[in-house]
């Protein structure tokens, strides 16, 4: 079975580490911050200059100028800092940032990323996504891995134009986990119940399957 | 004798020498922190073929949205707009146009003009259609994309409070790019929810210092919250 967007998220929070800075987009990714394993502390940064976000505020807390990066009003946990977003970008830019997760509509073997511009459509523009990932070391990229129509958004070479050149190492989508690495994408797990072959199917750019492929393990 | 005090009390002074064709840079992202009656004063001026600098264009009715209505905007440089009809008619028409920068390379757009730095190189972009015919260099293997700064005509700032030299800090996340903006401004105009006497707000604590600024006013705000996220007990 496919993962849900939950699952997907469940197990993107898997990577998360202990005492690591972590961006996460709009989408998909704004679920990881629901199952960040207990006992485990993380600063959430969100780029219009807040790290340590926390959750969203009850009724009586809400203030128009508590946002995040999605303009939703949140709060800070205690030890968060606010700054402006010269200084935000500084850290995103500059590698300060963890891990960022974010969603794409297409990525390719040499970890080139599409995720803001699908011409002759209208283009909102690409907010932060650009700088994030020219800045971050380590992304993990959330995406479903074909669209409804069968057609594999995992490609020998993106076809939209692009948001970040080489920039994407791993991937996760609703059927696989994916390592990109040497112009290729390198099976590392498999949703439960989702068959190698499925998979090699769905995905258009060079596969590499290593003997043995295990299914993620998510709790129920 | 003026001296120090910047401080202003009608909204016509604080936009006082605002011309057609201007560029003025204004802060806030999304609805948070946007000077939204120095906008709504621009409207009433009634200039027209302004560049605006800003990071979102406000939504239908409200924040830079309202110059939408009387076509002010010839220009409008930002990141991310999606959330106005408005906008997106004009664009689609061709009466607007619109240059999308990546969210970082706006802020530092505005940072380096008032820190006096024409062009900065930044890994952003590179690849991808922002890039496109930008000077191109490699620093440690890696290719860099040369960005030039942006300088405001007026810089239109929200801040929380301000004395009457100027000295400003924000509230939370309304900081965002108004202290950037700040700088950047031939003439930078505040508005402040509150005016306080100088020694009230402590040197240190200060976000943007008095010398950045023009003019200050007090104003009263709407602070329009654009996607209501709450939680039950």
């Amino acid at each position: 079975m496919a993962l849900t967007r939950e699952q997907m998220a469940q197990r993107v929070a898997q990577e998360i580490q202990d005492g690591s800075y972590v961006n996460l987009g709009i989408g998909i990714p704004t679920l990881v911050a629901n199952y960040i394993p207990d006992g485990i502390e993380v600063m959430l940064q969100s780029e219009n200059g807040l790290l340590g976000m926390g959750r969203y505020p009850y009724e009586d807390e809400v203030d128009a100028d508590m946002i995040n990066a999605g303009k939703e009003t949140v709060t800070a946990i205690d030890g968060a800092a606010i700054f402006d977003s010269a200084e935000s970008f500084a850290m995103i830019r500059g590698g300060h940032v963890d891990l960022t997760v974010l969603g794409a509509f297409e990525v390719d073997v040499n970890g080139n990323i599409a995720s803001w511009m699908i011409p002759n459509k209208l283009v909102k523009g690409m907010g932060g996504a650009m700088d994030l990932v020219a800045g971050a070391e380590n992304i993990i990229c959330t995406m479903t891995h074909a669209s409804k129509h069968g057609e594999s958004k995992l490609l020998s070479q993106c076809e939209l134009p692009l948001t970040g050149a080489g920039c994407i190492r791993r991937v996760l989508t609703d059927l696989a986990f994916l390592e990109i690495k040497d112009g290729a994408f390198h099976l590392l797990e498999r949703a439960p119940g989702v068959s190698v072959e499925e998979i090699e199917r769905l995905t258009a750019g060079k596969l590499v399957v290593p003997e043995h492929v295990p299914e993620m393990q998510l709790d129920a | 004798m003026a001296g120090f005090n910047k401080v202003v009390t009608s909204y016509a002074e604080a936009m006082a020498g605002l011309e057609d064709g201007m560029t003025v840079i204004a802060g806030g992202f999304g609805l948070c922190g946007i000077p939204e009656n120095l906008i709504a004063e621009i409207k009433r001026l009634g200039a027209k073929d302004l560049t605006v600098v800003s990071n979102n264009c406000g939504v239908d009715g409200f924040g830079l949205g309202i110059l939408l209505e009387d076509r002010q905007i010839k220009t409008m440089i930002a990141s991310y707009v999606g959330e106005n009809a408005l906008f997106e008619k004009q664009l689609l028409d061709g009466d607007l146009e619109v240059i999308l920068t990546p969210q970082g390379t706006l802020a530092e757009k505005m940072r380096a003009a008032g820190a006096g730095i024409p062009a900065f190189f930044t890994a952003t972009g590179y690849g991808t259609p922002i890039g496109e015919g930008k000077e191109v260099r490699e620093f440690d293997g890696r290719p860099y994309i040369l960005e030039e700064s942006i300088k405001g005509d007026f810089a239109i700032v929200k801040a929380w409070k301000a004395d009457r030299y100027g000295n400003v800090v924000y509230r939370h996340t309304a900081r965002n790019f108004n202290p950037l903006a700040a700088t950047a401004g031939k003439i930078t105009v505040v508005e402040v929810e509150e005016l306080v006497e100088p020694g009230e707000l402590d040197p240190a604590d200060i976000h943007t210092p008095g010398i950045y600024v023009d003019r200050v006013i007090k104003g009263n705000f709407e602070k329009r919250i654009e996607k209501r996220t709450v939680r039950s007990r």
